[in-house]
């Protein structure tokens, strides 16, 4: 497994009554394999934007992305992608679901069975097997979403938002889920999120991004993705550090957000 | 007039139906199904289920208005019909020197449709004579004459007579009653009056019945289904003419699926196709194919093809149109997602795109087939040899009423049919419409 280079990232287009967006500015990074690195920031600092550049789906104006020696053009099943909600097939059952990728390689369902039943009750799904997706709740559809990603055997793992539908218990058993997963898979995995709860919890480093351009404003190493795995993250929520880090950046975000309004109104 | 009364019987039967079921028999048609623990129905289109019982009653309102408004022998509640038998008045004829005289004119009205019924003998009736009747005594003569049902009669009563118009009479009472020209008078059984040229007119009375030639009674068209089921019509079986209809709708469609489909996704899927092909399908799309029916038959002339080719076109665009937006209904996460599990090109139309579209092609479908049934019957009035279309429209040209209605019946019960069939291929298909 290799690390995941952002080299230099910018990213500008026109707006179609004219004028143009610069959504990213220069945006470096390096990803080490293995880390879980969660990207936080108020709405339109170009999170997504990036986490979709290095997916692939967009192209950046200037700088690369490189997995390993490898220099991202598109889409590809070593990024695999965690949506938010509506991104898993209503016409094929949870087993077709997860086995989606395999399937697509063209692997036989005698060789990826195994791989795909062990997924399945790893997330807690073994009784589904055969369910359609509309009978699964919120956090069995997300569960889903990231057997079949892990299915694929990607070497990173791209979140958006993967938990942001799911009510405050639900949430919670999963962020678990996905640091245990995290620890048992050994993947990179970028995570983006609004709550900055979680992102404390799940990331091992943790990126606070700034809007209008898009650029990394502070970055973070936590301990307590380590506490976490296979702990009660509510322990973790009591460390002293944790209230005071959360503290600071949510003043920090709440500056932000301050300034884009501010900005927003003296343009009215 | 029959119209009005006939909309606010059914008005009236609506609104008494519903609260007879609301007040008097609710308990019958009472769920205990969640929906039912509803308050708020009004306003949520999820909590109103047709009511079976009002359905029912509908077809069944429908049937006896039907009765109740032709003359029909079933022994249900009937509206007035028209007169029929035999009716007479007396005239009073003034001669030149004012000399008067009265006589009797014997009206016999007997039902337009006499033809139709057998005697016992099994043959046709015929038109009956005219009452029997005497000269009588005065220059003013009897007369006697038949008038159908729903007809009326001019009666020259002074033609026979020993002074006639020519010699200077006229008639100037009716019943005993003076009547200027153009005056009438009240008379049992229809309505009497003098023309502006002083001549006794007759329109024996309609009642609020329609005549067999307007709207056939329901035991007649039901013979006459019947019938053409046994012997065929035009040299070909009942099933036949369906089939044949069947045939074209289904092959047009057909046709227009697997072309307007493909199309569509194209549209959907390139800049290019989108560009190229916008133009036209925009154009075509608001052009009804009953306007190129007379382009069809120049072009392709009068026989399968141009048929055929009619209703490709009318599904052609309409499948398009939902292939299209059955694309773009595809949420981009799933589309994301899948290439980032790996998929090709290929696979995204197969494994994605495709069966994303499922629902909104089979609406398309539904429409189209629809489009198609409607458009098949039009084609047909133009030189067919067979089809429901052709049948309901050779039927109107010798006024057979009763196979225009078993032709209008049979399409509407083949499109519904139609559109039960694809909606239940839907559900198979599509299990998770409308769950998502």
């Amino acid at each position: 497994m290799s690390g995941l280079m952002i080299d230099n990232i910018s990213m500008r287009f026109d707006l179609p009554g004219g004028g143009s967006v610069q959504a990213l500015k220069n945006v470096s990074l390096n990803i080490k394999a293995g880390e879980l690195m969660s990207v936080l920031g108020p709405s339109g600092c170009g999170k997504t934007t990036l986490l979709n550049i290095v997916a692939g789906f967009l192209a950046p104006t200037e700088g690369q992305i490189r997995l390993g020696e490898n220099v991202v053009h598109g889409p590809g099943p070593e990024r695999g992608m965690v949506f938010q909600q509506g991104a898993l097939f209503e016409w094929m059952n949870v087993r077709d679901n997860v086995s989606f990728g395999p399937d697509m390689k063209g692997v036989s369902r005698k060789q990826s069975g195994p791989k795909v039943d062990h997924l399945l009750e790893v997330v807690g799904l073994q009784d589904f097997k055969e369910k359609a997706i509309y009978e699964l709740s919120g956090g069995m559809q997300q569960r889903v979403a990231l057997a079949r990603c892990l299915a694929n055997e990607p070497d990173v793992i791209l979140m958006d938002e993967p938990l942001g539908a799911l009510d405050a218990l639900t949430r919670e058993k999963m962020q678990s889920l996905v640091l245990d997963l995290w620890k048992e898979t050994g993947k990179t995995i970028i995570l983006i999120t609004h709550s900055v709860e979680e992102a404390l919890l799940l990331g091992e480093r943790l990126l606070v991004m700034a809007p209008r351009p898009g650029r990394i404003h502070k970055e973070y190493n936590l301990p307590f993705a380590d506490l976490g795995v296979g702990n009660d993250l509510r322990d973790v929520k009591r460390h002293a550090d944790f209230s005071i880090t959360r503290e600071e950046i949510l003043g920090m975000i709440w500056e932000m957000e301050e300034e884009i309004m501010g900005r927003t109104e003296a343009a009215q | 007039m029959t119209g009005l009364l006939l909309l606010s019987i059914y008005v009236a039967a609506f609104f008494l139906c519903f609260f007879v079921s609301r007040f008097a028999v609710q308990k019958l048609f009472t769920k205990k199904d969640f929906t039912s623990l509803k308050t708020v129905t009004f306003g949520d289109e999820s909590a109103v289920q047709a009511n079976r019982a009002a359905s029912v009653l509908s077809v069944v309102l429908v049937f006896l208005l039907w009765v109740a408004f032709t003359n029909s022998i079933l022994p249900l509640p009937k509206a007035t019909g028209p007169f029929v038998g035999e009716v007479q008045f007396t005239y009073t004829s003034t001669g030149p020197e004012g000399q008067t005289d009265d006589a009797t004119v014997k009206i016999l009205v007997y039902p337009e449709d006499i033809q139709f019924y057998k005697d016992t003998a099994g043959n046709p009736m015929a038109i009956p004579p005219k009452p029997a009747t005497d000269p009588g005594d005065g220059f003013a003569k009897n007369d006697s004459l038949v008038v159908p049902r729903y007809g009326s009669k001019v009666i020259n009563v002074l033609g026979n007579d020993e002074i006639t118009k020519r010699g200077g009479a006229k008639v100037t009472h009716l019943n005993g009653q003076a009547v200027a020209f153009g005056g009438s008078v009240d008379i049992s059984g229809g309505s009497l009056s003098l023309t502006e040229k002083g001549t006794p007119f007759f329109v024996p009375s309609p009642g609020l019945r329609m005549a067999r030639l307007y709207l056939p009674a329901p035991e007649l068209t039901l013979s006459r289904f019947l019938q053409l089921n046994a012997e065929g019509y035009r040299n070909f079986t009942l099933l036949e003419h369906t089939w044949a209809s069947l045939q074209r709708v289904v092959l047009g469609f057909l046709f227009g699926t697997l072309i307007g489909v493909p199309l569509g996704y194209a549209m959907g899927l390139t800049n290019w196709s989108r560009g190229w092909f916008d133009p036209i399908v925009e154009f075509m799309r608001p052009v009804p194919p009953l306007a190129l029916i007379p382009l069809m038959i120049i072009w392709f002339g009068i026989g399968e093809q141009s048929k055929i080719i009619l209703l490709f076109l009318a599904a052609l665009w309409i499948m398009a149109i939902a292939a299209r937006s059955g694309v773009s209904g595809v949420a981009i996460a799933k589309v994301h997602a899948a290439y980032s599990l790996g998929a090709s090109k290929s696979q995204i139309l197969r494994k994605v795109i495709v069966p994303n579209s499922l629902p909104e092609i089979f609406t398309g479908a539904r429409v189209a087939m629809g489009v198609c049934w409607g458009t098949v019957v039009a084609a047909e009035l133009v030189a067919a040899e067979k089809g429901l279309g052709m049948m309901i429209m050779v039927a109107s040209k010798f006024q057979l009423t009763d196979i225009v209605i078993v032709g209008i019946i049979l399409i509407g019960i083949i499109g519904f049919l139609i559109d039960v069939g694809i909606r239940w291929l839907e559900r198979i298909f599509v299990p998770w419409k409308g769950k998502i």
